[in-house]
């Protein structure tokens, strides 16, 4: 349901003010986003302050200073360092994005720092994944071969499905996200209607599969996600294009899942 | 301990994307003009009533503040019109790169515009 406002227990109270006193050659102030689930206190927004001549130059970089050098509670996913891995996904100056990929120099002021929006905080910027991670799982990532081929297999005929690279063609744009819900966690449609619309990450996973010439499922895949509430709570708003880190275009697969749905006999 | 876990903030901390301003706008005048509609065609119909009626059709229309109403709603029809097309075109999967979207935006604007403009000249 639509819900504008947050629940009492999750409005956002000021918080403490870390003041480096040694003289900063290049200051830089971010405010981050802090929840400790061990206190029974509403989250907080607490403000650091960073040199930034002694620091690398993007805001992951930042959060890692702050965790080495400020307070060591500062809680956050990250892996690769360099938008492989799609861990480090937090909403940074108002845009989801990856913090290993957003330089601070992008952001003029202070840089604030939220975790993903509208998601059930474990803690400080780690957001509760689990809902997407179900929704990814319901339309089945995986290859499933038509029964022709399964037979084909087993009296082994063929070893392999191969694929033409006209075919492969048709899946860039599609394999290169990494799942890091900075588009589905961006999307109003998400926000308000999350345990029933599918989200773009999950459509976009979708349509890499719908699209796979090597699939046998094309069809099924197709009539199991032909669902008002799954797919068309998509109202092309477009913030999953607009954040995605990886610079692909959910919102245009998302067209082309429903464009083929209304294709197909 | 689940059940305890903050909502984190939405609504109020993400940036006000253009593409998404124009969504909710193109959302907001579709249900401004389903309403608007209705008192346009009761003040069309009070000339429905016959002669002696006539005054109360001129009164409402010479005040001041209906003529700004309605200019305000000829914009609403002409944006929920333009951008409702540019939607048509999503439909078949057109013009959705992030930069034609930018783009097909301005033009949007810009027709408004113009043709309330030209329509208000003219009538």
């Amino acid at each position: 349901m639509v819900k504008f406002t947050l629940p009492q227990n999750s409005k956002v109270i000021k918080g403490r003010a870390y003041k480096n006193k040694t003289s900063l050659g290049d200051k830089k102030i971010l405010k981050i986003y802090r929840w400790d689930p061990e206190k029974k206190d509403n989250p907080r927004l607490d403000t650091f302050e960073i040199d930034q001549k002694k620091c690398g130059p993007m805001v992951l970089d930042a959060l890692m200073k702050i965790k080495d050098e400020i307070d060591t509670t500062l809680t956050f996913r990250r892996s690769c360092r360099e938008g492989v891995c799609g861990s480090c996904a937090m909403n940074i100056d108002g845009v989801n994005t990856l913090a290993c990929l957003k330089p601070m120099s992008d952001v003029k002021n202070e840089i604030k720092i939220y975790p993903l929006p509208h998601m059930r905080i474990i803690k400080d910027l780690v957001p509760d994944l689990n809902q997407a991670y179900k929704q990814l799982e319901s339309i089945k990532p995986w290859i499933e071969r038509n029964e022709k081929d399964q037979n084909a297999s087993k009296s082994k005929k063929i070893s392999e499905k191969n694929q033409y690279p006209k075919d492969r063609l048709k899946l860039d744009g599609k394999w290169e996200c990494v799942l890091c819900f900075c588009c589905t966690t961006s999307c109003p449609s998400y926000w308000w209607n999350g345990d029933k619309y599918l989200g773009p990450a999950v459509l976009l996973q979708a349509s890499r599969w719908i699209n796979d010439s090597r699939d046998g499922r094309t069809k099924q895949r197709l009539k199991e996600i032909n669902d008002s509430m799954k797919l068309f709570r998509c109202h092309s708003i477009m913030n999953c294009t607009y954040s995605c880190p990886k610079g692909l275009n959910p919102a245009k697969e998302i067209a082309e899942i429903k464009k083929s749905i209304v294709r197909q006999k | 301990m689940t059940e305890n876990r903050p909502l984190s903030p939405h609504l109020s901390i993400h940036r006000k994307i253009p593409t998404a301003v124009f969504s909710i706008f193109h959302r907001f005048t579709g249900f401004a003009l389903s309403i608007g509609s209705i008192f346009i065609v009761l003040w069309i119909a009070i000339l429905a009533l016959g002669p002696n009626y006539f005054f109360i059709y001129k009164t409402i229309s010479s005040f001041f503040i209906f003529k700004i109403i309605l200019f305000i709603w000829t914009i609403g029809v002409f944006f929920h019109l333009f951008n409702g097309v540019r939607y048509l075109f999503w439909s078949f999967g057109i013009g959705m790169k992030l930069k034609t979207v930018h783009n097909s935006s301005y033009l949007v604007i810009l027709l408004t515009f113009l043709t309330t403009i030209i329509v208000w000249i003219a009538v």
